[in-house]
Parts: C-alpha cells; structure tokens; sequence
C-alpha cells in the first residue's frame, strides 16, 4: 500500500495504473465470502484453513486470496469463487479446503459435491454467474462486493474507484452534480421514495451553514440487511457518492450513522474512512481540488425509529432517538438546526456510477417512476434466500420465482410482505405486480428498504399482522398517543383474535383505529404501522373471519384454535411420537397404530408431535 | 415581517404574521382547538396529536397538529370537520382507556359522546405529555426527571427510580401536570412528591413564620442569581 497522499488526479490515475500492473488477471485468487451470514456459517475459520494450507501446499506467490464482504447467496453460504474460471463452491466449510487447494487450485478439477445443484433441474452449475439466483438479477451497485476486499482501498481503487469522484470535483459544478442526480431521477433508497437531486438541491439553496450530510445505516427491519452488506462489503462506494454528495451540496462535515449491532460493519467503515483520509479523499484540499470535507463515524444504540430523519440527528446531536415534531423538512433544518441532507446506504452508492456513467445509463432500465435498481433480502420460505438487486419493474414473480427458485418444499405461495415491518402483505393475485416505490404503495404496501418476505400456505395471516404490530409496539418511541396507544390496542385486539377471543366488530374497530394512526401520527412509524393490519384484512379477511366467527386458525398456526390429532389410518405405532412429547401427553401401545391418541388436556400445541412422525399420521385441525 | 397570504379558518380569513401557528392564529379568532400537552411556555411538543385540524393547501387536502404547523402560506383550515373530529374522538377514546379515572380525559370523553372505551380499560394517571420533564428542564433547568424505560412502556421518574441529587423539589411538575398524575403533600414542615422520591424540608418565612419553600430551592435560587441567601426567606403573601 502507498503512504504517500494523493495530490492530484493524475496521482490517483498513477496508483491506480500501478496497482493494475501489479495484478495478473489469470493468476489464481480465491475469493471467500465473508460477511456477517457466511462468518455466522463459520467462514473466518475457513478464512484460516485456506491460509493455512496453501502456506503448507506452497502456492503462497501462485494464488492469491481475497475475503471480501457478502455475495448475496446467504442460503448456501459459506461460498468461495475461484477466479480467473469462476468456479463457485457453496456450503464451504474446513473439511473441504484441502480438497479445493490440491484438486481445484493446482489441478484445476472440479469437485463436483460442491458445486450448486439446481433444486428445480438437478443440474450442477460451476460458474457463479450462470446459477439462477445470480444469473436473473443486475447487480450494479451489489456485484462489486464479489471482487472486493473491503479493508483493502485499492481494490476498490482498481475497479475504477474515486474515479466519479475525480469527475465530480475536476470536471463538474457542484449545481452540474445536482442536475446528472436529478436527471437520473435517483429516488431514496431507503424507502421514502424523495427524489435525491431534489433534496439535495434544497439542502444546498437553504440558508445556514455549516450544512451536513449524513449517511443513515440504521437498518432496522427484521429480514433485512442490504444496507449492512453494502457498508461491510464496499464502504468505498458509500464514502466516495458522500463525498461527491457533499461537493454538490456545499458540506464539509459528515457522518455515517452505523447501528452498533453491525460490528463488521463498523469495523470495515472505520478503516475504510482511515484508508480514505491517508489517500487523500477526505480532509483539506482533496485531491488538490480546494475542496475539503471529512467524516465521522457515529455508532448507534440501535432503535428502529433512530432511522427516521429527525429522530437519527437527535441521536447525533446526543439526545434520545425520538422523532422531532416538525413540519420544516431535515434538508432545510436538521442536525442542530442547519440543513442536513440524510440519505440511506443504498443511496450514496448509487451516486458513482451515477456520475461515470451518467444519469441516462443510471435510467436506462426501471420504470417510469423508479430508475435504476433495488437491492432487497429475500428471505422467508422461499428457496434462495438472500440479497439480490434487480431492475425496478421486475414483477414479483420474477423475484420470488426466478431469483428465489419458488417456495421450499413445493409449498403453495400464499404472501409476500414487502417494505418491512410497516409495509403489507400481497397476495398471490398480485404476483405479476412490478416491483417499484408507486406500484407497492397502490397495493397498500410500500418499497420501504427492501425486504421481502414470502410466506407459504402454512402461514396465518392474522398472526402475521400480530407479530409485526408486536414488533412496532416495541419499537414505537412512546410519543405520541395514536401510535403508542393505537398500536398497543390493535395488538390487543389482534391477540385476543388468535387466541379465540376475538369478536363481532373488531375488524371494524381495527379499521377505524387504522385510519387515525395514518393521519394523526408524528411520524412515518406510527403512519405506516397499520398496513399490516390493512393489507390482511383487504386480502385475507376470510381468515380473520374464520377466527372470529367459527374460532378456527385455517393455517392452523394459532395455538389457542388448533388441535393436533392421530390420524390412526396412517399410524404404523412406532411410538416416536410418544418417545417426543415433552408432555407425556400422547399414548399408545407399539406397533399398534389403531391406538394411539392425544390427550387433548396435556397437549400444548407445540407441534414436536408433527415434526417427529414419518408417516404423516399427526394432522392438525 | 407581516405577510398577507390568504389565511382562512372554519371559513374565516385571518391575517396573521409569518410562521406563526394555526392553534395561536385560531385562539385570536376565538375558535377552541382542544390540547393537552400543549402550553405557551414551552415550545410545541405535538405529541398528544388532540390539536389535529384540516388543513387544505393547493387543492390537497392533511391533517396537521395546529400547535406547531406554522402559517406561511395561502392555506384553509378546518378545525371541526367530520374527519377531525373522528380523530380526536379516537384520541380520546384511547386515552380514557389508558386513564379512565383522570377527571381532564373524563371530561373530554364526555364532550365528545363517548361512554366507555371499546379498548380494555388501565388505570393509569399519566399520559405522558412531557410537560413536566419539559418544565423541569427547559424552564426551571435543573432536568431531575426524564422519561425511563422505553417507548410504550416509559414513564416519567428520575435516573434509576431514586431521590435526585438535582431536585429542588420546586413543584413546577405538578403545577403543569394536566392529569394530575404529580401530587405534593406538605406536612410537618417537609414537602413530599411521593412519585418522583422527592422529600425535602420547608424554610419558614421571616415575617409571618408559615412554612413556604423547600429549603433547597432557597439555596438554589441565591445561588443562580448570584445573591445572599437571605433576600429569599420571605414568602410572596409578605412580600411587599
């Protein structure tokens, strides 16, 4: 690594040229994922392993090994990718490493038990890019975490990093910057939907300095980590759209809000910002433009609402992560009352390719409304989970189907909730809906920051409206009286439906709180927080009616309405049931199926019963 | 700086200065907007959301809280159409079912028409507006209680639910408090407010000898302005 600082862009484009020179694009370079899901997979000893044995194999100076951040593939994760032939292998753990090192490395065989088998075709993929999950999406801002090593600046350097940097400051007015931005019609990725050019032009022309910009990595709904995989995998990305960010809109202070339960994600930002400010890119006279600006990283205690604009300054500013009553936005007045210009992760990263390539590249695919892409976490039961980024517009579908190989174990799809835990469930008659900010919101979800949880037919949709508006009483901030006591009552009453005490206008009653939570709350939280409740009721209410009406859970989830029977047809008697039952609960004499029962007064529905059998003699009912 | 934006409310024009609130501008037309956590001492904290009204800006139509929308332009406000009063009767109702015993929240319930609330009744005193963590803070400064525990849970108390080293036992808290939730108790010479652990003992006034106020507000007092303790001991009924 260089020590000196770069003075000028013809600095930057000699380093650059140098580190290229230094790098043989056919020599061998394992490429290990190692992001938050693959290290809880066990990757850092793998990391060690592979270390480790091409130093006892002699390969040291043949092979390079590059740990980078998350590849999106979290279902078969550990994943490593040998380059230059893109040999993909999945589910990696210690045992297989000196396979890979003697058979792959130095002989270049394949080993067939590790590559990825279509569960659809039975087909064996080796490259990484020709395996469905990868091969439908368009990973513009995500695919670079691939070839990158996050703690490592000239990697990012290598693939043409700082380089829309170098334009933006040598080549462009900052009021230019703001106009590729607004003709990109770059939207905020985090779920608002604000065109970002529009902000920031305001932030720019509103009265006060110093202003701020700030980067909002306080993702907080449950399933969702795009953000994070992006801030551990490719910090540069983020730092360099900021910095550019805060060219166009007259900064030179910013921060980059990380909640503190992303450690990695601290961490690689934190020594990405260290590399960033010895390079030259952040502090005085960046680059020799006579720009300055710098960054601080800011650790949050981790609220969900700390992620809405006023609430996250409030936090930086040292005061509780409460939303701040306001009808002045934050790019007029928000950190300490100067213009403050907020975008999430996602956001920034996009604005580099934005500048290199231009905002009709950058709007080249999408939809009318929503340009460029969208990185969301499949997660749920679908058969690839993980991160992927596809062009606004792609239909559900696509996603779910294409992407995520369909529902696990054959099942029926039932619903995919988008948008976090305030965004809605949508129905199977609606999977051909593209996905972008204006379509999800006319369904009565919403993009929010891009999860997406499909849901099978084994799922009570009533309960899923119960568990997010249990998450949202938890994370509602306590201030205002519609959402600390709207969502406290409709949790009330949503418990009382799954627990067989619902009643005749309670679906009514949920409504109307609905209503008054959507137009009287102080907040996005206390907003949104009813469409769970409004998107089940619209697209499922049978369901609610079944639990009200005839208490009877049809998914059979909802404990207080279910009963596990013996069907004694299928029962061979081989008493795994019994042998299981924490409750003693279930009698019958071995090898006698016709026997065998449950006694419905022990029995606490913990299903232990259904997961044992093998001959699908428990039902539920 | 006097602006004149057409500003109208309940159907009435009003000309008002630049930035100031709906619920100010209304009261000078003498139209009634209802609030609980709203007081003119303090900055607007829009958390009881009560002041809920209509407003209608270039042809669309929001609900705004009136305590601090700030009139700036051409704009009509409505504070009794059908849908606000829907919300605050909602309000409300979900307060009197978190406090159906506080006489403030009774009252309202019943100028709205609601008998009971369709929620599970609580029992609970506080409605947790803030102006007694607000008042503690912003007006007297010595920021003793604060809101504990998180989010639909808190409360207001003191750092770990123990007598404050910062109390003066002034009472400001119970004075703004609007539910009555904050209650002091004199007797024997020392004033209590149970609630928040305060217990501290009166001085005696030098003219007519009743006790009158804590004798650390006294010491507080001469401290922040800088003067001998003794220009405080007479109580405002002696003082001349």
């Amino acid at each position: 690594m260089t020590k000196r600082k770069l003075k000028s862009p013809s600095d930057l484009e000699k380093l650059r040229q140098e580190i290229l020179s230094k790098r043989d694009p056919k020599k061998s370079c394992i490429t290990l994922c190692s992001g938050t899901g693959c290290r809880a997979y066990g990757s850092e000893k793998v990391v060690a392993a592979f270390q480790e044995e091409i130093r006892k194999q002699n390969l040291a100076d043949e092979v390079d090994i590059r740990v980078t951040g998350c590849h999106g593939f979290c279902e078969k994760g550990p994943l490593a990718v040998i380059y230059p032939e893109e040999i993909c292998y999945t589910e990696v753990n210690t045992e297989d490493v000196s396979d890979i090192v003697s058979q792959t490395m130095r002989e270049g065989q394949i080993i067939d038990r590790l590559l990825y088998k279509d569960p659809n075709t039975g087909e064996k993929i080796i490259r990484e890019s020709e395996i469905p999950f990868y091969k439908h999406q368009t990973r513009r801002i995500f695919g670079n975490n691939l070839k990158i090593d996050p703690k490592n600046i000239e990697d990012y350097i290598a693939l043409d990093g700082y380089s829309a940097l170098v334009r933006a400051l040598f080549e462009l007015t900052p009021e230019q910057v703001i106009d590729e931005v607004k003709k990109a019609n770059l939207r905020g990725l985090g779920g608002g939907g604000f065109p970002t050019g529009i902000k920031w032009e305001t932030t720019r022309n509103a009265p006060g300095e110093p202003k701020y910009v700030i980067v909002n990595c306080d993702e907080g709904d449950p399933g969702a980590y795009m953000d994070r995989s992006l801030m551990e995998g490719n910090p540069h990305s983020v730092i360099e759209g900021l910095i550019i960010g805060a060219y166009a809109i007259g900064s030179h202070e910013g921060f980059i809000y990380v909640r503190e339960e992303y450690p990695l994600a601290v961490e690689n930002t934190t020594i990405a910002l260290d590399q960033a400010r010895k390079y030259g890119f952040l502090g005085r006279n960046i680059l020799g433009s006579g720009f300055d600006f710098d960054i601080s990283i800011y650790r949050g205690a981790g609220a969900f609402v700390s992620g809405e604009s006023s609430a996250l300054t409030s936090v930086l500013e040292g005061k509780v992560g409460k939303p701040k009553p306001k009808y002045v936005h934050t790019a007029v007045s928000g950190l300490w009352e100067k213009p403050t210009n907020l975008n999430n992760v996602e956001t920034w990263a996009n604005v580099p390719p934005i500048i290199n390539k231009g905002a009709d590249w950058f709007a080249s695919i999408g939809t009318e409304g929503s340009k460029g892409t969208k990185i969301f976490s499949l997660v749920g039961k679908v058969n690839n989970t993980g991160l992927v980024e596809v062009p606004m517009g792609m239909t559900l579908r696509e996603v779910i189907y294409g992407i995520g190989g369909g529902i696990i174990k054959g099942k029926k799809f039932k619903a995919v909730q988008t948008g976090g835990p305030s965004g809605g469930c949508i129905p199977e008659s609606l999977l051909d809906l593209p996905v972008d900010f204006d379509e999800l919101t006319k369904v009565g979800s919403m993009m929010g920051s891009g999860g997406m949880i499909v849901m099978d037919e084994d799922t009570c949709m009533v309960d899923v409206a119960r568990y997010f508006l249990s998450f949202l009483r938890e994370e509602s901030c306590g201030k205002c009286v519609p959402c600390r006591e709207g969502i406290k009552r409709m949790l009330e009453i949503l418990t009382d439906i799954t627990e067989g005490r619902g009643k005749e206008g309670d679906i009514e009653l949920l409504e109307e709180v609905s209503e008054v939570l959507r137009d009287a709350s102080l907040c996005a939280l206390g907003t949104t927080a009813p469409n769970p409740i409004l998107t089940t009721i619209k697209y499922f209410r049978d369901e609610y009616e079944a639990h009200i009406k005839y208490k009877k859970c049809p998914a059979g989830v909802c404990k207080e309405l279910i009963e596990y029977l013996i069907d004694l047809e299928q029962c061979t008697g081989c008493h795994r049931c019994v042998v299981n039952c924490p409750e003693e609960a279930i009698t019958g004499e071995k090898k006698k199926g016709e026997t065998y029962k449950i006694d419905q007064s022990k029995c606490i529905k913990c299903g232990v019963c259904l997961d044992v059998c093998k001959f699908d003699a428990v039902e539920v009912r | 700086m006097i602006v004149m934006p057409e500003i109208v409310i309940d159907g009435r024009r009003i000309e008002v200065d630049e930035g100031t609130t709906i619920l100010n501008a209304a009261k000078e037309l003498g139209v009634h907007i209802p609030t609980l956590c709203y007081h003119e001492s303090q900055e607007p904290y829009a958390a009881c959301r009560l002041c809920t009204v209509e407003i209608e800006r270039n042809g669309r139509s929001k609900m705004v809280t009136a305590c601090n929308y700030p009139l700036t332009e051409e704009i009509e406000v409505k504070t009794n159409s059908e849908k606000v009063r829907r919300t605050r009767k909602m309000i409300v109702e979900l307060l009197l079912a978190s406090c159906p015993n506080v006489k403030i929240i009774r009252d309202l319930a019943k100028e709205m028409g609601i008998e009971e609330p369709r929620f599970k009744k609580e029992d609970n005193d506080c409605i947790l507006c803030g102006l007694c963590v607000r008042t503690c803070s912003d007006i007297v400064g010595v920021e003793a209680i604060s809101f504990v525990g998180r989010g639909v849970d808190s409360e207001v108390d003191t750092p770990f639910r123990v007598a404050s080293d910062a109390c003066i036992c002034c009472g400001c808290c119970a004075y703004i408090c609007p539910t009555g939730a904050i209650e002091i108790e004199e007797k024997d010479g020392v004033r209590e407010i149970k609630k928040l652990h305060a217990s501290q003992p009166l001085e005696r006034c030098k003219v007519c000898g009743n006790y009158f106020a804590p004798k650390v507000q006294i010491d507080w007092m001469a401290k922040q302005l800088n003067q001998p303790r003794e220009n405080f001991m007479v109580c405002p009924t002696c003082k001349p």
